[in-house]
């Protein structure tokens, strides 16, 4: 099975070693993982910044760089759903990229989608330890119907015991530019998810999505949480958080 | 009512700063979100049943004169009077001319959001003609300095119990009650002497049926009846877009309604009101009249903002949208606020007008979600956004650092070392702690949270050094 890893391009900047996570994860349930070189962006800030030229162009890049790939898989439910679900929209109006987009959306996986649904992973050599709670991503959630998926995974770690926060489906507050363009309202959202966070009591908190990630992150450091630890799942299921 | 939506940031960041204000929305937003979704749960089949909702919605709007004018026809058979307004100030004229040939001085009014769009109640006030809500929320605004509500369903939910009680003691210049049942009770005696003293009621609409020309009132309080039942004149204010072919489909409609607005099976009242009072019946008005308005409502027909259309006004998408429950409706400076309102804000009074209102949600796609009548909120907010950048009307900064974000990364021989360099600063600038306390245009982000630095070589980097590609 050939494998396409899409690793974001939150990923390849910030956080490489949840692209490393996500590699080691495929490669273990037995996929041939080719990462292609070009790969930069999935478009989503302009085209939900209303630049749908902008959009185009980056999904264009997207659908060829992918096209010869089994199934495409992305450690990130926000870009996922751009390519599942957004890229078909882009291209209502020129039938052969559409068709092209339709056939690249049927092969494209959010991670633990893909591990749980498509490989059918029964087992993970992770030894991850300790309470954690889980974020659901709004794209993630919404758009690719990602929620039982990451906590059936979770369930085979066995050192990892799940506590749910109150509001775990509630948007954290980052909406791409939304954080620095409204930054105010969506430190004030985020500030909610925080509290809620520390009030399931657990030592860390999971997630699907980079912006989430980092959102999440950046508001406990901020208001004094130098504890809570904040993971991508890759890194859980993996071992190597 | 006057735009004020171009201030939607400093409006946004005094409603933030206001403690009182985030206690009582962080209150309102548990218990309505809760009380919703235990009364969805009782329905067999939500998504069957709000599938039903918003085809029942469609039916007529595709074919929207020709209802209109089997309204129209059904009305005027029950001895109603059908007028149309293109415009808020047609609408205003034509109420108040109503008014003045039934020589009416005092006017009693159900709770509309319509009549809000038109500013009724100053049009009633520059007449001479004295107009008094009825509604305890909105009863409770207009005696504040006529201020305007906060939500469609819910307008005073910006005010707690104390702030009602104050002000009913300076206006109602009665002692201080301070329980609840004790307000609404002083508010109610107020209220019974001006429906028994009214000339004219005026309602919106929920729906107009257009098979029996009548008007479907949806309300907890049931001043809409006093309002509707007492005057002599009824005056129904409806946008065009709320007409249904039968009253069927209003009734698949209401399963839906006060679930997704307040969390009730039903509303305690629900009024379907049919013509003016015929020779041997016992009560209704003795003159009814219908103005439909159009005030923008064909702009959308037929274009890629018509879904907009099916709203059904429950609230639910404000009621779930992080950025409603953090600042409440009176920072989006019209009449509608949340999704919705982000929506039909920038549709009816301009986009130039709300130019941060499609904008200013995150598309977390909660609102599409528990929309009782799907219409996809958050393609609707993008797809403003892109009549935005069409026309230029996006700060040039936006429009620079996207346009350079696009290029540099539709060429990967441009990207790599771009980010290469990019991981490398950010990670220095993180030091040791790894945190980056401020980002040059990134200052939204920074004043309220850290970056997270990178680690400092880029995951397509070392892969390749691993690969020895």
């Amino acid at each position: 099975m050939r494998v396409g890893l899409f690793v974001t391009c939150l990923v390849d900047v910030v956080r490489p070693e949840i692209g490393f996570s996500a590699l080691k994860l495929l490669e273990s349930a037995g996929c041939s993982v080719e990462v292609p070189a070009t790969q930069t962006c999935c478009g989503q800030p302009g085209y939900n910044s209303g630049d749908a030229a902008a959009g185009r162009a980056l999904a264009k890049k997207v659908i060829e760089e992918f096209s010869g790939f089994d199934y495409v898989v992305v450690p990130s439910g926000s870009c996922g759903g751009q390519i599942r679900l957004h890229f078909v929209e882009l291209f209502k109006d020129d039938p052969d990229l559409k068709a092209r987009a339709e056939d690249l959306a049927a092969r494209t996986y959010e991670l633990t989608d893909f591990l749980a649904n498509v490989l059918k992973v029964e087992r993970l050599d992770s030894d991850f330890r300790g309470t954690i709670t889980y974020h659901d991503s709004c794209c993630g959630l919404r758009e690719l119907g990602v929620q039982a998926q990451p906590r059936r995974l979770l369930g085979l770690v066995p050192g990892v015991k799940l506590t749910e926060m109150e509001g775990c489906t509630q948007c954290c507050g980052f909406g791409g530019t939304f954080s620095i363009k409204y930054g105010d309202v969506s430190g004030a959202i985020v500030d909610e998810k925080c509290r809620n966070i520390r009030a399931s009591g657990a030592g860390a908190i999971v997630l699907g999505d980079l912006g989430c990630m980092l959102n999440i992150e950046g508001r406990l450091r901020r208001t004094g949480d130098e504890t809570t630890r904040v993971l991508h799942i890759a890194q859980v299921l993996s071992g190597d958080a | 009512m006057h735009v004020q939506s171009m201030h939607f940031k400093s409006r946004a960041a005094m409603k933030l700063a206001d403690a009182r204000l985030q206690a009582n929305l962080g209150r309102f937003a548990h218990r309505v979100i809760n009380a919703r979704a235990a009364a969805i749960a009782e329905l067999d089949d939500f998504e069957g049943t709000r599938e039903a909702a918003a085809e029942r919605r469609d039916r007529p709007l595709a074919n929207l004169d020709v209802w209109l004018e089997r309204f129209e026809k059904a009305a005027t058979a029950r001895a109603a009077t059908v007028l149309y307004a293109q415009t808020y100030a047609e609408a205003a004229k034509l109420i108040v001319e109503i008014a003045r040939r039934h020589d009416v001085k005092k006017v009693t009014k159900s709770k509309s959001m319509v009549s809000e769009e038109v500013e009724l109640n100053q049009a009633f006030a520059a007449a001479g003609i004295q107009s008094v809500e009825t509604d305890l929320g909105e009863y409770i605004l207009q005696i504040n300095d006529n201020e305007p509500p906060s939500h469609i369903i819910a307008p005073v939910i910006h005010k707690d119990r104390e702030q009602v009680s104050q002000l009913f003691a300076r206006v109602h210049e009665k002692p201080r009650k301070t329980e609840i049942g004790e307000l609404t009770r002083e508010a109610r005696e107020v209220l019974r002497g001006h429906f028994l003293s009214s000339d004219m009621g005026v309602t919106g609409a929920n729906f107009l049926i257009a098979e029996t020309g009548t008007v479907a009132v949806v309300t907890n309080e049931g001043n809409e009846g006093m309002c509707t039942i007492l005057p002599r004149v009824h005056v129904v204010l409806a946008g065009i877009e709320k007409v249904l072919p039968t009253l069927e489909d209003a009734a698949t409609i209401m399963r839906l309604l006060a679930r997704s607005a307040t969390g009730q099976p039903i509303s305690n009242y629900f009024s379907l009101l049919t013509g003016a009072r015929a020779e041997g019946e016992a009560d209704g008005p003795e003159h009814m009249y219908f103005v439909l308005m159009d005030a923008g409502r064909t702009g959308l027909l037929g274009g890629e903002f018509q879904d907009m259309l099916r709203c059904i006004r429950c609230g639910a998408c404000m009621n779930h949208c992080p950025v409603y429950q953090k600042i409440g409706g009176h920072a989006y400076g019209w009449v509608y606020p949340g999704p919705m309102g982000s929506v039909l804000t920038p549709s009816y009074v301009g986009l130039e007008n709300a130019v941060d209102l499609p904008h200013a949600a995150t598309l977390c796609g909660q609102c599409s979600v528990v929309c009782p009548v799907k219409i996809p909120l958050p393609d609707l907010l993008r797809r403003l956004r892109e009549r935005q950048v069409e026309r230029g009307l996006r700060p040039w900064y936006e429009r620079v650092a996207l346009r350079a974000w696009a290029f540099a990364a539709a060429r990967p021989a441009l990207y790599r070392p771009l980010t290469q360099i990019g991981a490398r600063v950010l990670k220095w600038m993180g030091g040791r702690s790894g945190r980056i306390r401020s980002l040059p245009l990134a200052g939204g982000w920074t004043a309220h949270r850290d970056f997270p630095a990178p680690s400092g070589r880029t995951f397509i980097e070392q892969y390749r050094a691993r690969r020895g590609g």
